[in-house]
C-alpha cells in the first residue's frame, strides 16, 4: 500500500493495530528493543507487568473476559520461557492468544547465542501453533494468520518468534490477501440426519440432563442455551469452564459437576437417561470412571473439535460444528416440553443433598464466597487460582453470565488467577473483578502487585489464607494417612503489610462477623485492595469424589476425619 | 494392529516437528517414518506407519487432522495401496561366501551395489513381506549395517475402482 519502507518492528506494531488489538501486556528485553521502541509512541496500550508470567496470564484473563484475543509480547530465551506456563493454560482451555517473542539474530540462531532458546521447538505441544520468523517478507502474514488461528474453529495459542534482525531489517508492506491455509478449518455446521436424531432422542428422553461447558462460553452461544433450556425444562449442570453459561441461582441449573461437583448434580448424571453434552471433553476431573457416569443414558456430545468425540467416552449421537450454530437449528425445531416428574426427582436430589458447611466455630471459607455471591448476586467478574479455594468457588459462588468466573480449568495453574484478573480489568474496565486466591497460590505471582498499583487496576484480592496447600494437604490427610509432607507452608509473609508495601489498601478478616463489611468495603475502594481472610486450617472441599470414582462414590463427611 | 496414515503436509520447515511432537505428546507409537516432496513442491507426503488399537488410530488421524500444516490425511488400507521400502545391507561376506550371498540376491531381485574385501552390500526394494523374506534369506550372514527407509505407500487405484464398482 505505503510505498515508503518500514522495520519489522513497525510492521509488528502496525499488524497488530489492523488486527484490533488495544492492550498488550509484556515485558521488556535485548531482543525486543526495536519492538518497544515502536511502543513507546504507538497508539496502543502497553501493561508492564513484573515478570512475563505475570504478562500471559493476564493476557489470558483478558481474552476470556472480552472474548477478544489477548496479546503478550517477552524478549528471547528467559523471557519466552517465562510464557510456557501460561501457553500450556490457555491451551488446555482452548484461549485465544498471541504471544510475541523476540529471538536472537538469524544468523546466531543455534550457536547457544546469550538469551537464546528455542522457543518455536519448546512451545510446539503448548500452543495450538507458532512461527520462527526468518523472512521479513513473511511478517504481516504471519501476524495476520496468528490471529485468525488463534481465534477460528477451537481457539488456542499462537506463537509468534521475531529474530531482532528481522524487527529492524526494513521493507515496502504489502496489501496481504485474506489468509490461505489449505486444511485448516473444515468447520461442521451440524449435520441435519445428526439434529436429527438429536431431537428424536430429546422427545424420547425421561431424564435428560445437560452437561455444559466451556464450548458455550466459547462459541457464545449461552442465549440460545438458555432458550434451549426454557423450551425442553432440562436441569442443567455445568464444568468449571461453563460456569455461568446458565444463571446458577435458578431452579434448574445444578451446579458443577465431578469429583468437586454437588451432590445432586452426579446424582442426576447418574440416574439419566440422556446426557446432552455441549463443548465439554469428559475430562478426568468431571468423569473419574467412565462407566459409572451415566450408566443409563444415552450420551449425545456437540463439539466443535471432532477430536473430542470419543476421546474418552463412546458416545451414541456425535455432532460436529460451531455449538451456537447447532443448538439455532435446535430450538427452531424443538417442541416446548413438560417434565414435571424429572424435575420433581431433581427437586429431591437437590433437597435431600444439599451444599453445606459448618456455619459454627472459625471462619469458613464457604461462608466468605456464599456472602461474596449474596453481595454481588453473581454479576461480578471472578478469578481464581487453583487449589481448595478454586473449588469453594466453583461451589458457592452463582455466576449468572459466562466470562465471569474465569480459572484455569485444564492446566491447573497456580498463580494464574491474580494476574488474569489484572488481564480482566484491563479488558472490562466496567466491571469489578475480585481474584481469589490462596495463601500458596498468590505468592507464585505476588510481584504483581506493582502492576496493579501502577495502573490503579481495581483488582480485589481476597486471600483465603490457611497457611496450607490447601488441596495437597487434603489429599494426603485423605489418601497419605496425614503425612503432611511440605504441604504446611510455616512462614507466610504478612500479606497486609506487604499490600503495605505497594502502597495498596488491605484489610484483615479473622472473624464470620467481619466478613460482610470487609467484602463492601473492599469493593467500594477505588483501586486495588487486599483481603487476607483467616479461614479455618483444615477445612476440606466436600463433597469429593476420589480419582477414579464414580459420578455417586463421594467420600462420606465426617467418616474419613473426625 | 498395524497401519498407514499417508498426510499431506505444507512444506516448509519445522512440520515434522509438529507431526512427530504430536506422537510424543500423545505418546503413540511409530514405526516408520518417511518424508519426501510430492508433484507439486509446496506440499511433502509423510508417510507414517503406526500401531495400536482403533481408538488410538482414530485418534491419532483425528488430532493430525487437527495440525494447521496438514492438509490431508488418509488411512491407507493395506489391500488398498501399495506399499515399499527400501532397504540397504551391508553383511560379512569374504571371497568363499560371495557367491552365496549373490545368487540369494539375484533368486529375489536385489542388487549387488558395492564389494568389499570382507563386506558386500545388497539394495533391495518391496513390500514388507518380500523385505522380511530376503532379511530372512540372509539370516546366516552376519549383519554389518542395515539401513530402510520406512514405508512409502499410495493407494491402489486399480483396487479401489474395483471396489466402487462392486458397490
Amino acid at each position: 500500500m505505503t510505498s515508503t519502507k518500514k522495520t519489522g518492528a513497525q510492521i509488528i506494531i502496525q499488524s497488530l493495530i489492523d488486527a484490533g488489538v488495544e492492550h498488550i501486556f509484556g515485558f521488556p528485553g535485548g531482543a525486543v528493543i526495536p519492538i518497544y521502541d515502536v511502543l513507546y509512541d504507538a497508539p496502543l496500550k502497553h501493561i508492564l507487568t513484573r515478570h512475563e508470567q505475570g504478562a500471559v496470564h493476564a493476557a489470558d484473563g483478558y481474552a476470556r473476559a472480552t472474548g477478544r484475543v489477548g496479546v503478550c509480547l517477552a524478549t528471547s530465551g528467559p523471557g519466552a520461557t517465562n510464557l510456557v506456563t501460561g501457553l500450556s493454560t490457555a491451551h488446555m482451555d482452548s484461549v485465544p492468544l498471541v504471544a510475541i517473542t523476540g529471538q536472537v539474530p538469524v544468523a546466531m540462531i543455534g550457536n547457544d547465542s546469550f538469551q537464546e532458546a528455542d522457543i518455536y521447538g519448546i512451545t510446539i505441544p503448548v500452543t495450538k501453533y507458532n512461527y520462527l520468523v526468518k523472512h521479513i517478507e513473511d511478517l504481516q502474514r504471519v501476524i495476520k494468520e496468528a490471529f485468525y488461528i488463534a481465534q477460528t474453529g477451537r481457539p488456542g495459542p499462537v506463537l509468534v518468534d521475531i529474530p531482532k534482525d528481522i524487527q529492524t531489517a526494513k521493507v515496502r508492506p504489502k496489501k496481504i490477501g485474506p489468509v490461505h491455509l489449505p486444511g485448516y478449518l473444515s468447520l461442521g455446521k451440524g449435520h441435519p440426519k445428526q439434529i436429527k436424531a438429536i431431537l428424536q432422542a430429546i422427545k424420547n428422553a425421561h431424564r435428560p440432563v445437560i452437561y455444559a461447558g466451556g464450548g458455550i462460553v466459547t462459541s457464545g452461544a449461552s442465549e440460545e442455551l438458555r432458550k434451549f433450556i426454557q423450551k425442553t425444562q432440562i436441569p442443567v449442570t455445568t464444568t468449571l469452564m461453563g460456569k455461568g453459561v446458565y444463571p446458577e441461582n435458578k431452579p434448574l441449573a445444578l451446579g458443577m459437576l465431578g469429583m468437586h461437583g454437588t451432590k445432586y448434580a452426579n446424582y442426576a448424571i447418574y440416574e439419566s437417561d440422556l446426557i446432552i453434552a455441549m463443548g465439554v471433553r469428559f475430562d478426568d476431573r468431571v468423569v473419574g470412571n467412565l462407566a459409572q457416569f451415566a450408566p443409563m443414558a444415552k450420551i449425545i456430545h456437540m463439539d466443535i473439535d471432532p477430536a473430542e468425540i470419543g476421546k474418552r467416552m463412546a458416545v451414541d449421537i456425535p455432532i460436529v460444528g460451531d455449538l451456537k450454530t447447532i443448538l439455532c437449528l435446535i430450538n427452531q425445531k424443538i417442541q416446548i416440553q413438560v417434565r414435571k416428574s424429572w424435575i420433581k426427582q431433581v427437586e429431591k436430589l437437590k433437597q435431600e443433598n444439599p451444599l453445606i458447611f459448618e456455619e459454627t466455630g472459625s471462619l469458613k471459607p464457604q461462608f466468605i464466597i456464599k456472602t461474596l455471591s449474596e453481595i454481588t448476586k453473581g454479576e461480578i467478574i471472578i478469578t481464581t487460582d487453583v487449589g481448595q479455594h478454586q473449588m469453594w468457588t466453583a461451589l458457592y459462588y452463582h455466576t449468572t453470565e459466562p466470562r465471569r468466573f474465569i480459572s484455569s480449568g485444564g492446566a491447573g495453574t497456580m498463580g494464574y488467577g491474580f494476574p488474569a484478573a489484572i488481564g480482566a480489568t484491563v479488558g472490562r474496565p466496567d466491571m469489578p473483578v475480585v481474584a481469589i486466591t490462596g495463601d500458596g497460590s498468590f505468592q507464585m505471582c505476588i510481584q504483581e502487585l506493582a502492576t496493579a498499583r501502577t495502573y490503579n487496576l481495581p483488582v480485589k484480592i481476597f486471600i483465603l489464607n490457611n497457611g496450607y496447600l490447601g488441596m495437597v494437604r487434603q489429599w494426603q490427610e485423605l489418601f497419605y494417612d496425614r503425612r503432611y509432607s511440605f504441604t504446611n507452608l510455616e512462614f507466610n509473609p504478612d500479606f497486609c503489610k506487604v499490600a503495605e508495601g505497594y502502597e495498596i489498601p488491605s484489610i484483615r478478616v479473622t472473624e464470620a462477623k467481619e466478613v460482610r463489611d470487609a467484602i463492601d468495603k473492599a469493593l467500594n475502594i477505588d483501586g486495588p485492595v487486599l483481603v487476607d481472610f483467616y479461614i479455618d486450617k483444615e477445612e476440606n472441599v466436600i463433597p469429593m469424589i476420589p480419582p477414579g470414582g464414580g459420578q455417586t462414590g463421594f467420600i462420606g463427611e465426617g467418616e474419613t476425619y473426625a | 494392529m498395524r497401519k498407514i496414515i499417508s498426510i499431506l503436509v505444507r512444506n516448509h520447515p519445522g512440520v515434522l516437528s509438529h507431526v512427530a511432537g504430536l506422537f510424543t505428546r500423545r505418546a503413540y507409537n511409530i514405526e516408520s517414518i518417511a518424508a519426501g516432496e510430492t508433484e507439486n513442491p509446496d506440499v511433502t507426503r509423510i508417510t507414517i506407519t503406526v500401531s495400536g488399537d482403533e481408538v488410538i488410530f482414530e485418534q491419532v488421524t483425528k488430532q493430525l487432522r487437527k495440525l494447521i500444516d496438514v492438509i490431508r490425511v488418509r488411512d491407507l488400507k493395506y489391500a488398498e495401496s501399495i506399499t515399499r521400502e527400501l532397504v540397504l545391507l551391508t553383511i560379512y561376506a569374504g571371497m568363499e561366501k560371495r557367491q552365496e550371498v549373490i545368487m540369494i540376491a539375484n533368486a529375489f531381485g536385489a542388487s549387488v551395489v558395492d564389494i568389499a574385501e570382507r563386506t558386500i552390500t545388497l539394495e533391495f526394494v518391496g513390500n514388507q513381506r518380500k523385505i522380511d523374506t530376503i532379511l530372512h534369506a540372509l539370516e546366516a550372514f552376519k549383519i554389518k549395517e542395515l539401513a530402510r527407509t520406512g514405508i512409502v505407500a499410495l493407494p491402489l487405484e486399480s483396487q479401489i475402482e474395483q471396489h466402487e464398482t462392486m458397490l
